[in-house]
């Protein structure tokens, strides 16, 4: 197990990934229209051949896996932070870190498949 | 019981108003459980809630216990939750209320030992866990001392705040994370954390970050900032805890590490009297 500031530095730089794709995330899927206005964007995101083209990107691919990585991490680390408010045992806490850990690589795991496949198609 | 001679306020001081003290009891030799007790206080201007309540304990009911003694928000021995706040009652003025009834309850988050007197057995055993002292790595150079640290009132402006902590107890009665977690550290003694990692004479940086850096430590803190609201002394707990998480991030980036605390001062061999400076007086003893 890591030392306690180790996973929060980790949660505070996943959450600066966060801000930084998901602006990307939102300029790309919401701002369509003022991209199409600037003459960068097809207007088209939300069409299944347009999902399947930028997935075909390994830009995309790159920071699908790493959002999904960051998200994973900030989200799995809040559920734990809220989970050690309830005044558990050491014990219960080390298991918990452990269930969350596991549980969020093999999540990771299959998520970066998914977008691995999706370059592939 | 006739009322005290030294309380009777009514020659001297002119009664503004009477107000009724609503007061924890707890006996836990005879109480199952903790009772509210009423009492009648005449109030001149300029009585404070402690006062008040020496005046019942002289007047009406000498069993009422609390803790007390300077009188004057020094010593932090008297923290009651007075209408619904943590506060010295030294410090708290009745009419400054503005109520005519105020409870008075013992500090919430402790231990009630006996009606007003909370056991602040956490707050000193989580106070010394940090170690509040200066560490070095020489211990000689603590066990004897042959002369002073050299120090700028710059580098003590960096912590003076919080060397002003009276240990009341009061930030970790109106914290909410300590409310639900005994274990967490709490405001008190995360900002004496910082207070002496800040100190340039202390080398005990990495030692006290190793202590703290625990589910219960500096990450626990939600920043509800109740600490720095009730402090009597002006201390900015909250605002310790936040510069805490920060240094132990630059500290471990290598960004700002202190490694050697600040040196002894050599004897003062030719030093010349600023002009104008008298002699010191004969020694008397």
């Amino acid at each position: 197990m890591l030392k306690e500031s180790t996973y929060w530095y980790l949660f505070l730089l996943a959450g600066l990934f966060i801000l930084v794709l998901l602006s990307i995330h939102m300029t790309i899927m919401h701002l369509d229209q003022l991209l199409v206005a600037i003459g960068i964007g097809s207007g088209d995101v939300l069409k299944f051949q347009s999902v399947l083209a930028r997935g075909r990107q390994s830009f995309f691919m790159v920071s699908y896996i790493i959002l999904l990585g960051a998200a994973l991490y900030h989200g799995l680390y809040g559920l734990r932070t809220i989970l050690f408010e309830l005044n558990l045992k050491k014990g219960l806490q080390t298991a918990i870190t452990a269930v969350l850990l596991i549980g969020g690589l093999g999540i990771f795991v299959y998520g970066t498949y998914v977008a691995i496949a999706a370059k592939m198609m | 019981m006739g009322e005290n001679p030294n309380m009777d306020t009514s020659q001297a001081e002119e009664i503004v108003k009477t107000v009724t003290y609503n007061v924890l009891r707890y006996d836990p030799d005879k109480d199952s459980k903790p009772r509210m007790q009423r009492f009648q206080v005449p109030v001149p201007k300029g009585r404070t809630v402690l006062e008040g309540l020496i005046y019942i304990k002289e007047n009406l009911d000498g069993s009422l216990t609390w803790r007390s003694s300077c009188r004057m928000g020094v010593c932090g021995s008297c923290g009651m939750f007075i209408n619904g706040l943590p506060r010295l009652a030294c410090q708290t003025q009745i009419l400054d209320l503005n109520a005519d009834e105020i409870q008075i309850k013992p500090l919430p988050n402790y231990d009630i030992l006996k009606d007003l007197v909370p056991d602040l057995k956490p707050l000193l055993e989580k106070h010394k866990y940090i170690h509040p002292n200066l560490v070095r790595r020489e211990g000689k150079e603590i066990d004897g001392l042959t002369g002073e640290f050299f120090q700028t009132p710059k580098e003590l402006e960096n912590y003076i705040q919080f060397t002003f902590c009276i240990k009341c107890g009061l930030c970790l009665a109106a914290c909410p994370t300590v409310a639900t977690d005994a274990n967490y550290l709490g405001p008190q003694a995360l900002a004496q954390t910082f207070r002496y990692n800040t100190d340039t004479r202390d080398e005990g940086n990495q030692f006290r970050f190793d202590l703290i850096d625990t589910a219960d430590g500096t990450t626990k803190c939600h920043f509800a900032g109740a600490c720095s609201d009730v402090c009597p002394k002006g201390v900015d707990p909250a605002f310790a805890i936040q510069l805490l998480k920060r240094d132990m991030l630059l500290h471990k980036l290598h960004i700002k590490r202190k490694e050697k605390g600040v040196p002894i001062l050599g004897k003062v061999t030719d030093g010349k009297r600023m002009k104008g400076v008298p002699d010191a007086p004969e020694k008397t003893v």
